[in-house]
This record gives structure tokens, sequence and C-alpha cells, in this order.
């Protein structure tokens, strides 16, 4: 006898481990969540080019990169515009070992660990030298650093590849030429094995962010949100908490950098470290919800679809209103973000905890 | 036994050197604009500093003009307005096409159609500039106020949606500025080549201090704004309708952002549609190092910074964005609330 009750039971008390109890708060959001998960995990076999995959892999790529900015956003309150420089780092960092070590596994991990240190010590740097100003000075600052290691990577062409960026290899199993056999149906290429690399790393590390913010540490966390003043007289040194979220969060966002490197085997200034990204970034979060991990998920895939099919759409409508030149500039796919920005603001006002606050809150 | 303080020191006592030491430190900030000309000077040839120095202080003042607005609205309001390089980059544009209309006036070597052109196109863009300051503030920034984190969010977007209307208006191609006829060229000092145009510049950069540092000083309206940055509360407790102030200032301050992106885009003579946020980091740059809400403060950084990226531009290219953040990070570890604070204005 399948005792029904007791199975849905247990299933549902594994989810919840797996979520580290976060809680999902609304079932539409629960089923929404599930379908876009298993989505991206089934996406292999059902879109049908490279463009579909790429599309898949960068929402995972930014399912992280979003999740860590909101894990500093969200539990410092400071709106850093520096995010795109740690996943520059990750990026950079995988891409000049791979380049210059070889194809190969060790240098991949080397090259990915030194870019994640390398977030890690130069968000502990401004951490310090900004937390103890103003909030507000903080995000002029990350404004002005993000621009300097922008111009910066420009510069050292012969490191970095200068404005074009830099091409590489990726190491065996990952390499477009891979054919290792058929599963289910599925032929598996080197872009299948690296999609479900880039696939596997952004769920654990998802699961690792969620697990961090229901941890002990996560529990200071909440409580220097509310009240800091209060959990500094509790005994938590603020200074000291808020330095390792920026930690947490810059390491995160550099593994993502390295994710992004493997898959597209490319690096260069406008993939990782434009403000383009940051916007992007921003948008997701407005999109997604400020304050949840759950909208890290759906913001990412609201944005990356949109960018990758609205635009179609765009250029549909603008060649087909020639007839008015004003209507078809607004229209023209290169207008993409102009209808975003509006979209983002309007976001802000009505929807200010973004989709996922809107389902639960229904 | 005398009063503590109540004899002046004599000399050479530990008093007189601690009071010299005071006073150097109050008179420090000031210092680093000479030092840094003094300093560059032994690196580069006299007749190339000369240019690169009026080069930096006329980048410095136009830089003051965009900062100023913006450090303004900061002290008083504690709002950080991003949308001000969405007004640069307007004030920019209108005053590029206002200059293109007025054509023959710009093309004749008579000074006073020259000035009269100036004068349309820099108040043209501050006008336009102005009227976006009132809308955003009037229907953006109004619902969010107080709350920073979505302020910096809505003003990012206005900054976004900015930059993709300027290319549905004028064209996605850089639009080129033809500076007045007898702005155009430079004229010679000895072997000194000094651009008229820059002159100008730093002529109507100072200009537009003095101005400022009259209406802060010697004004009621100034008086006000001086003291609600130093603490809205009381002023709002003596009666005062501190929120006109508001308004008014922002106004201010983003038309004379219009009329700094007119100024800037004269300058470089060719203007694309990302030059606000361009422009809008040199002026968080300044407000960070000036001291936000001062006036002097946001005239010495600006200078100092046109200064640094003009010298680093000329003797290492590719360091000049990077020297002034490493200026801006140096200022902050040596004076954390900037180089003149606001109570001193």
């Amino acid at each position: 006898m399948i005792d029904a009750g007791g199975a849905r039971m247990s299933v549902g008390r594994a989810v919840n481990w797996l979520l580290s109890g976060e809680r999902v708060g609304s079932r539409a959001l629960a089923w929404v969540l599930a379908a876009a998960v298993l989505a991206l995990a089934l996406a292999p076999f059902y879109v049908p080019g490279g463009r579909g995959l790429a599309a898949a892999a960068r929402i995972c790529i930014f399912i992280v990169l979003v999740g860590s900015y909101d894990l500093l956003l969200g539990y410092t309150g400071l709106v850093s515009f520096a995010h795109t420089i740690f996943f520059g780092f990750g990026a950079y960092g995988a891409a000049i070992a791979l380049k210059s070590l070889g194809a190969t596994w060790p240098a991949l991990i080397l090259g990915g660990s030194l870019g994640i240190a390398a977030a890690v010590v130069l968000a502990l740097a401004v951490g310090l030298l900004t937390l103890r100003v103003r909030n507000i000075f903080f995000s002029m600052v990350t404004l002005a650093i993000a621009s300097f290691f922008l111009v910066l990577a420009s510069q050292l062409s012969e490191i970095t590849g200068g404005e074009d960026g830099m091409t590489f290899q990726v190491p065996d199993p990952l390499g477009p030429a891979a054919r290792l056999g058929e599963l289910f149906g599925l032929r598996i290429t080197g872009a299948v094995v690296v999609y479900y690399a880039v696939f596997l790393a952004s769920a654990l590390l998802f699961l690792g962010m969620l697990r961090l913010i229901n941890s002990p540490f996560g529990r200071v966390l909440r409580a220097i949100r509310e009240n800091d003043f209060r959990a500094e007289a509790l005994g938590f040194p603020v200074v000291v908490y808020r330095s390792l979220v920026c930690c947490f969060a810059a390491g995160l966002a550099a593994a993502a950098g390295v994710m992004d490197a493997v898959w597209l085997r490319y690096t260069g200034p406008n993939t990782v470290l434009s403000f383009s990204i940051m916007l992007d970034i921003l948008l997701m979060l407005v999109i997604g919800g400020i304050g949840s991990l759950y909208g890290a998920i759906l913001g990412a895939a609201v944005l990356v679809l949109g960018q990758a099919y609205l635009q179609d759409l765009m250029r549909l409508a603008s060649d087909s209103t020639q007839a008015w030149p004003l209507l078809s500039a607004l229209l023209h796919p290169d207008r993409w973000l102009l209808w975003m920005g509006i979209f983002f603001i309007a976001f802000v006002y009505v929807f200010p905890r973004g989709i996922v606050g809107s389902l639960r809150r229904s | 036994m005398t009063g503590a303080g109540t004899s002046p020191a004599a000399p050479g006592t530990r008093a007189a050197s601690a009071a010299w030491r005071a006073r150097l430190e109050r008179l420090a900030p000031l210092l680093l604009v000479p030092a840094l000309a003094l300093l560059a000077l032994a690196a580069i040839p006299f007749s190339t500093w000369v240019s690169l120095t009026v080069a930096g202080l006329a980048m410095g003042g136009i830089v003051f003009m965009m900062a100023a607005g913006l450090g303004l609205v900061f002290g008083l309001m504690d709002i950080l307005n991003f949308a001000l390089g969405a007004f640069i980059t307007f004030g920019a544009y209108v005053a590029a096409s206002v200059l293109a209309a007025l054509g023959p006036w710009t093309r004749a070597e008579e000074l006073a159609l020259n000035l009269a052109a100036l004068a349309a196109c820099g108040l043209a863009g501050a006008a336009v500039a102005g009227a976006l300051g009132w809308a955003t503030e009037r229907i953006i920034i109004r619902p969010v106020y107080g709350a920073h984190l979505k302020q910096i969010l809505v003003t990012v977007g206005v900054l976004i949606v900015a930059e993709q209307v300027v290319p549905v208006l004028w064209g996605g191609v850089p639009v080129p500025v033809p500076r007045p006829a007898l702005l155009k060229g430079s004229f010679l000092l000895g072997n000194v080549a000094i651009e008229r145009y820059r002159l100008a510049a730093l002529a109507t950069g100072l200009l537009i201090y003095g101005g400022m540092i009259l209406v802060m000083g010697r004004t009621r309206i100034g008086l006000l704004i001086r003291a609600g940055v130093q603490n809205r509360e009381m002023v709002e407790a003596f009666g005062y309708r501190i929120r006109t102030v508001f308004v008014a200032v922002f106004i201010a301050g983003s038309a004379l952002a219009g009329f700094g992106g007119a100024m800037w885009g004269m300058y470089h003579e060719l203007i694309t549609a990302s030059l606000g946020g361009e422009v809008l980091i040199l002026a968080f740059i300044v407000i960070i190092i000036g001291g936000p809400g001062s006036t002097s403060g946001a005239f010495q950084a600006a200078l100092l910074v046109g200064q640094m990226a003009n010298y680093v531009g000329y003797l290492a290219p590719k360091l000049a964005l990077g020297s002034n953040i490493l200026l801006m990070l140096a200022i902050l570890l040596w004076r954390p609330t900037g180089l003149l604070p606001a109570s001193r204005n």
C-alpha cells in the first residue's frame, strides 16, 4: 500500500531541505519556478539551434549573477555598480589562463580560482574603504571603479585582448568538437556537455546561496538588515558581516564569470564589463523582485528571452510602420533598451516587489 | 595662572606651531590645484604645459557647471540624480541644433553675432535641461522621495531612456558641433598656443563660480540653501518651505548641467548619445573629491580633475581616466568627507 499522503509529505520535506527552507510563499510561484527549472534542465532536448541553447545558458549564468547581486543589495542595502568587475575577473581569469596555459582542466581551475580570489580581495578592499562612508557615496565610488576597470581591460591589450577581447579553447569534453554518443535521443555534443556543466554549476551555486541566507550567518544578516544599530548592540560586528556578504557576492559573481567564459569561449570588455551588463542585472532584479533569490530566476528568464526574441518582434513592427518615421524609429530593435528602461521605471513604481512579489500577494 | 586660550600664543611655543599646523590643514585643499600644476611643470615642456593647463582648467570649469547642480541636490536633498546625465546630453544636443540653425551667425566674423549665437545655444540647452529637470523631479523623483534605492533605480532608468531617445530624435550618428568663428583656433603667446575657446570656457566657468558664490553668500535663498544642506529639519522648523527651495535648486542644477553640456559639446566639437553618462562619472568624482553640498569644494575638485585628465592624458594616455579615480580614492582616504566640507561653502 503506498501511502500517497506520506509520500507527498516526504517529497515536500526533501524539496524543502534542498531549498534550505527558503519560503516560496505562493502556489502559483511554485509552479512557475518549477516550470522554469524544468525548462532549463531539458533545454537541449527541445530548443532547435544554437540561439535557443545560448539563451538558456545565459539564463543560468545570470541567475547566479543576479542572485549574488540580490544577496549584496538585499542584505546591505547598497547599490553597487562594481558587480560587473567581479564578473569580469572570473571571466578574464579563466580566459587568460586558458589562452596562455593551454586548454586544459588544470588551467581552467587555476584561472577560475585566481579570478574568484581576485574578486573577493577587491570586494574586501572596496568594502573596507567605502562601508565607512555613506551609502550613496558607495554607489558613486563603485561606478567610478567600474569604469576604471573597463578602461583598464581595453588598454591592457597584450594581456586582455583589448577592445576585441580574446577567444580561446576549452578543455576537452567541453569543446565544440566533442561527440559523446547519444542519450534519450539527444546527440551529446560539446555544446550539450558545456550546457549541462553550466546548468549544474548554476544550480549548485543557487542552492548554495539559499543555504547561505538560511543559515545562522544569514539570520544575522537579516538582523542587520532590519536594524543594524541593534545588531551591533547585540554584539555582532556589522562591518565584518557586511564585508563578508560583499566577498560572497563577489566570489559568486566571479564564478558566474568563469561559466560565461567557458560557455562563450570568448571574453571581452563588452560581454562582461560593460555597463549594459550592469543594466541587465538591475533590470532582471527589478522585474524578478528585489529581496528574493527566486526573483533572480524569473527576472533572468524574462529578460534574456525578451532580448532574444522580442527584438525580432520589434523589427517586424518597425518595418511595418515605415510610413510614420518617428514611430518606426521608436520601434526599431536597436531601441530595445528604451522600452526596457520604461518598463523598468514602471516596474519600480507599480511592482516594487517584482513578479515574485505580485505572485505572492495574489 | 592665565586661563587657557585667553592670551595669544607666544611665537615659538607649542601652541603657536599647533595653530600654524591647523591653518595649514585648512589651507591644504586650496593649494592642491597649483601644487599639481607645478608638479606637472617638472615633467612637461613649458609651452605644452601652458596649453595643457589652460585645457585642464577649462575642462574643469565645464565639469564644475555640471557637478555643481549634482552636488547641491545631493547635499540638500540626499538625492543621487543619475538623470543629470540625461540633462547634460539633451543640453548638448539642443545646443548643437540651435548652433547649426544659427549657422550664418556662427560663421560671421563679428563678435556680437558670435556671442549672440553662443548665448542662444547655451540658454536653449539650459532651458531644455531645466524643463526636463522640472519634469523629472515632479514625475519621477517625487513619488520615491526618501527611498534611496528606488531613487537610484528610477534615475538610472531615466538616463537609459534618454540615451535611447536621442538617436530617435537626432539620428544615431555622432553630431559635429562647430565653434563660432571668432572662437575657433588658437592665438600665440610667444611659442605657446592657447585655444581661444578654452579661454572662453575657463572664463565662463569662473563667472558661474563667482555667481554661485555670490548667490550662496549674499542672498537669502543662498543662505537657506546652505542652511538646508547643514540641517534640513531645522530650516523647516523655522517655518521655511524647504520643498520649494528643493525644487528650485533641482531645476537650477539641471539647467546648469544643460548649459555645461552645451559648453562640453563645443569643447569636444563632436557629441554622441552616451556623452551624458560618460561625463556623469567625472561629475561624481568631482563631488566625492570636493565634498557634496560645497560649491567651492566642487570648483576646486573640478579644476583638479580637469588638470589631472589633461596632464596624465599627455604623459600616459592609457591612464587618463584611471588617474582621476586613483586621485578620488587617495582623497577619500585623506579626507572622507571631501576637500571642503559643506559647512564652509
